[in-house]
């Protein structure tokens, strides 16, 4: 591209004012700018965040962003084919982010999960995108949070999709409103992540192929008793077969949407707000960094006293300028 | 046997086409159907764009199978069907065009190729997920041993396995766990059917479900594959007899000699065919041919040979005849066919062979430990795509020697070739719409309430979790109340679920290192700099073509370069295309064609592109002919490469070099979208 066409900074600012009109054909435009590491681009990046950060908005953005995770052959893509069924049947526009682990060594990635998820590709409610894997161990890209916030201006409900277990709830929490872990008939690892405290108690925990019976009833009950054993009372378990007929999805949706209307969204972001910004900070500036601040404690103070309306990319700021510039 | 592959654009052509073959002699049937009837769509259906009548005939519903077959008679007939997802289906209209003739399905004889497991790992014309498919099998080989016992209901194939990469290890052992699948399924499906009705003792029974399965053990033949590495390849028919055989007498306790016998027939190999000096082809193809039938012991029932120009295009009746007269130099001037076995007692041989059998078995372990080869799938085709590569990394480096191609290329002008692309079949696009009408007529003609009755009681069968009811009863009822293709598959799509086989490429190892692939590299790495992302390149297969060897080894290379690739397998639509192209942001499409749709499917996709406010350049790869060239670019195709751009690293060093160069190129989907509604 010749320099005259890059995007600027007015181009970022009308694509998040497209996003925060709701305007959906705006994502791949936006999701381009936000994943480019071109100066000009980052700057126009963060034009872009800035229209649909909670000042711009006055509040938080009105999408639901849902966390789906889960070892591979779960039956994520099924289940997330299911369910966006249902989200549409419902009238509601989806975006999902496809996080692709396999980008996170060097070299490229392919992306080829899209394909599994079933959808009518005429259909402009529906957009989804394969994002690579964060370069730093424990937290998603930076892309990909920027994306998750931006397009929940505009799509009414958010997924970001991660494969595993363990890591990735954490990871996909600092992001997602709700998170969904998704595990199999028999997969007793999960249980042990569970018991151990390796793995996060997820917000709602999904079974699949529930046609398997026997083992799916087991092995509901059997996460139903850890989950209790852990005091965790509020974790939904939802059993669901995405093989025709389908069960459970509307419970699922259910489920979600329970979750939603039962924790604090706007304690949540603000929350996760603040962490990525000081990942996003020490990330950038490292230990010195933190150094120039007092340390990650008098950080994370600074950063409880910043305008709760300020988006990720303000909040660095603020502590670039409490820094001195460092 | 000697038949000729034959079927093109309508049942009635096709049809005056085997009645001429008739009068002169032939004694068999070979149906070659399109690719919207192999994978159950009609021809109004979307994804059928282009293929109507394409590859082979269109059928529809029992009206065109009559037509295929009129003045045939079936009772005599041997008709052998290349179709596998809709065997079912093409074997019940088979069925129910003998009954219009009078003819009791007891009579009739023939093949259906009806192997879903290959359509998987190589030739991608499935219509349903692995187990339905499966079952689907085993019902036809359970109905048919009872009901129409001297039909070949399945032919198991590996053929297609080389073609897609598979090293003679990987064919034998692929095509052997291939063949436990079916037969494991099949066994499960007979003896149930005899331990219904207390009647009779359970000691009966046993014996009686024992022998059906000893002779559908003996029904059962293979269609294989031989490359031009003859000497290795006949010991791969040797150690494929050897294993037959065993697996024969120790897992399905047969103990009758004949039905022991490995059957196969053969097509030789087309992926080692080259479009440089195609001429050469015809001393490979010879060669082949020497595979298998060199020694008696492991010889093949029936040959099919390609043709010289097949990397080209669709060869004619000529190009056709040239390689009918090598088999019959072969039989008939060459002293070949009149010794014993001629490796019997041979040090060297037995070595060989002995030697694939060990790699056979320790592969057949894998499958096995995986679960089986419905459950080997992802396995079976990463390690395939893995071979491919190799083979492919060995012709580009010069390891591996193709003769005009990679070495000795400088060549005179050819004679043969001057005029051998003007004179390649094209099938009259008139076809399709033809097809489409006469498809609506009969649907307006029909009893719509006796064949929405038929399909809800198919649908029903299908869902019923025990598995109790035989699907082809069914599906012959549905047949008889005239159900189209389309509506047939559909209705068990809804209820099976629809399916895409795993890619492989997310499978594939990463390459070994070397030089040209650093420097790529390096390159690749100078574009993501340049551009603010890295590389997005879209590997689309539109259609209903299932051959993505050449996709998924651009894809493979690709990804091995340092780029993001999105490739999401075969038949997709051009609205799907321009869907994934939008929204994932992609620099480049890549497109890959070998049907022969390239002239319809790639303005089809462009057009769907560009609405969808894509500016990304578009490249073409597939079996292209060189006048059909200047069409594409015209379309809007930035490259078009053909089998004869075998040096992959060199495409890739193209599409650097078209991303770091074409201004409207790299935010792909920005242009269009970023000021107004895209």
């Amino acid at each position: 591209m010749s320099e005259a066409s890059r995007p600027q900074a007015g181009v970022g600012a009308a694509l998040g004012a497209r996003l925060r009109d709701a305007d959906v054909s705006a994502a791949p435009a936006a999701l381009n700018l936000l994943e480019s590491t071109t100066a000009e681009d980052r700057q126009a990046a963060a034009a872009l965040l800035a229209q649909v950060a909670p000042a711009a908005l006055g509040g938080e953005a009105p999408g639901h962003v849902i966390g789906v995770t889960g070892p591979p052959g779960a039956g994520k893509s099924t289940l997330l084919s299911a369910l966006l069924r249902a989200w549409r049947a419902d009238g509601q526009s989806v975006a999902m982010l496809a996080v692709d682990p396999s980008s996170r060594r060097s070299g490229g990635a392919l992306l080829g999960d899209r394909a599994r998820i079933d959808f009518d590709p005429l259909d402009r409610d529906v957009f989804i995108r394969s994002t690579s894997a964060g370069e730093r161990l424990g937290g998603l890209a930076w892309a990909t949070r920027a994306a998750a916030h931006a397009l929940a201006a505009a799509f009414d409900v958010v997924v970001i999709e991660t494969v595993g277990v363990g890591q990735a709830e954490t990871e996909v929490a600092d992001v997602a409103d709700t998170v969904a872990v998704v595990v199999q008939p028999g997969s007793g690892d999960v249980l042990q992540f569970l018991k151990s405290g390796i793995m996060e108690i997820p917000d709602v925990l999904v079974i699949t192929k529930a046609d398997l019976g026997q083992i799916a009833t087991r092995t509901r009950r059997d996460v139903s008793a850890a989950l209790r054993s852990l005091g965790s009372s509020s974790t939904s378990v939802v059993a669901v077969s995405s093989l025709a007929p389908p069960q459970g999805i509307d419970a699922l949706v259910a489920a979600l949407r329970a979750h939603r209307a039962s924790s604090d969204v706007g304690e949540r972001r603000l929350r996760a707000r603040r962490a990525n910004a000081l990942a996003d900070y020490t990330h950038e500036h490292g230990e010195h960094g933190l150094r120039a601040l007092g340390g990650r404690h008098a950080a994370q103070q600074l950063l409880a006293a910043q305008d709760p309306q300020l988006d990720t990319a303000a909040l660095v700021t603020a502590l670039e300028r409490a820094a001195g510039g460092a | 046997m000697m038949r000729t592959y034959a079927g093109h654009s309508t049942a009635k052509a096709s049809n005056e086409l085997y009645r001429r073959n008739l009068a002169k002699g032939q004694t068999g049937l070979s149906v070659a159907f399109d690719l919207p009837t192999q994978t159950g769509y009609d021809p109004d259906d979307e994804l059928a764009r282009g293929e109507v009548g394409k590859v082979g005939v269109p059928i529809s519903h029992r009206g065109d199978m009559a037509a295929l077959m009129d003045g045939i008679p079936l009772d005599e007939m041997n008709t052998s069907m290349t179709i596998n997802a809709t065997a079912a289906w093409l074997l019940a209209l088979y069925v129910v065009a003998a009954e219009d003739q009078g003819v009791s399905q007891q009579a009739l004889q023939g093949t259906t190729q009806n192997d879903i497991i290959k359509e998987f790992l190589a030739r991608g014309t499935y219509a349903f997920p692995p187990a339905a498919s499966m079952r689907l099998i085993a019902d036809m080989i359970a109905y048919t041993v009872e009901h129409v016992p001297k039909w070949n209901p399945i032919n198991i194939c590996s053929y297609h396995l080389q073609e897609a990469g598979a090293t003679p290890v990987q064919e034998i052992a692929y095509a052997m766990s291939n063949a436990i699948a079916v037969l494991d399924a099949a066994r499960e499906r007979v003896q149930a059917a005899h331990s219904e009705g207390g009647a009779q003792s359970n000691g009966k029974q046993e014996a009686d479900a024992q022998e059906l399965m000893e002779q559908v053990f003996g029904r059962i033949s293979f269609f294989v594959n031989a490359g031009v590495r003859f000497v290795e390849e006949h010991a791969k028919l040797r150690a494929m007899s050897v294993l037959w055989e065993e697996l024969g007498r120790e897992r399905y306790g047969v103990r009758e000699p004949r039905r022991l016998r490995f059957r196969y027939g053969v097509q030789v190999n087309s992926l080692g065919l080259t479009e440089a000096q195609p001429e050469n082809n015809v001393q490979r193809i010879v060669l082949e041919a020497l595979a298998v039938t060199l020694g008696r012991d492991a010889r093949a029932r029936a040959i099919q040979l390609p043709a010289w120009n097949e990397a080209l295009g669709l060869p004619r009746p000529w190009d056709q005849q040239w390689s009918l007269r090598i088999q019959q130099v072969l039989a008939y001037e060459t002293d070949l066919l009149e010794y014993p076995d001629i490796f019997e007692g041979s040090i060297v041989m037995d070595g060989l062979v002995s030697e694939l059998l060990d790699g056979a078995r320790a592969e057949m372990a894998v499958v096995a430990e995986h679960g089986g080869a419905v459950e080997a799938v992802a396995y079976m085709k990463g390690a395939l795509v893995d071979s491919h590569r190799e083979r492919i990394r060995r012709i580009e480096s010069g390891e591996q020697v193709v003769v005009g191609q990679n070495r000795y290329s400088e060549s005179e002008d050819s004679p043969l070739t001057a005029d051998a692309e003007g004179g390649i079949l094209v099938v009259d696009p008139a076809v399709e719409a033809e097809q489409v009408a006469a498809l609506r007529q009969w649907r307006s003609q029909r009893d719509q309430a006796a064949v929405e009755q038929a399909l809800d009681e198919l649908a029903a069968a299908a869902a019923d979790e025990s598995a109790s009811q035989n699907l082809m009863v069914a599906t012959i009822a549905a047949a008889r109340a005239g159900a189209t293709t389309g509506e047939w598959a559909g209705t068990l799509r809804k209820v099976f679920g629809s399916y895409r086989a795993p890619t492989g490429v997310g499978e594939a190892a990463a390459a070994p290192a070397d030089a040209d692939l650093d420097e790529l590299r390096g390159q690749v790495a100078r574009l993501q700099e340049k551009l603010g992302r890295r590389p997005k390149i879209l590997v689309g297969k539109p259609g209903l073509d299932g051959h993505s060897n050449g996709a998924e080894q651009i894809a493979v290379r690709a990804r091995d370069a340092g780029m993001d690739v999105v490739y999401e397998g075969i038949r997709l639509t051009p609205a799907q295309i321009a869907a994934s192209a939008l929204q994932e942001g992609v620099h480049v499409i890549g497109l890959s064609i070998l049907s022969g749709s390239h002239r319809e499917l790639i303005p089809a996709v462009i057009d769907a592109l560009r609405q969808a406010g894509v500016q990304a350049p578009v490249i073409v790869g597939g079996i292209i002919p060189e006048q059909d060239v200047a069409a594409l670019r015209e379309a809007g195709v930035a490259a078009v490469y053909t089998p004869k751009d075998f040096d992959i690293t060199r495409i890739m060093q193209d599409i650097v070099e078209l991303l770091g160069t074409d201004g409207r190129v790299p935010v792909a989907g920005t242009g269009a979208s970023v000021n107004g509604s895209a």
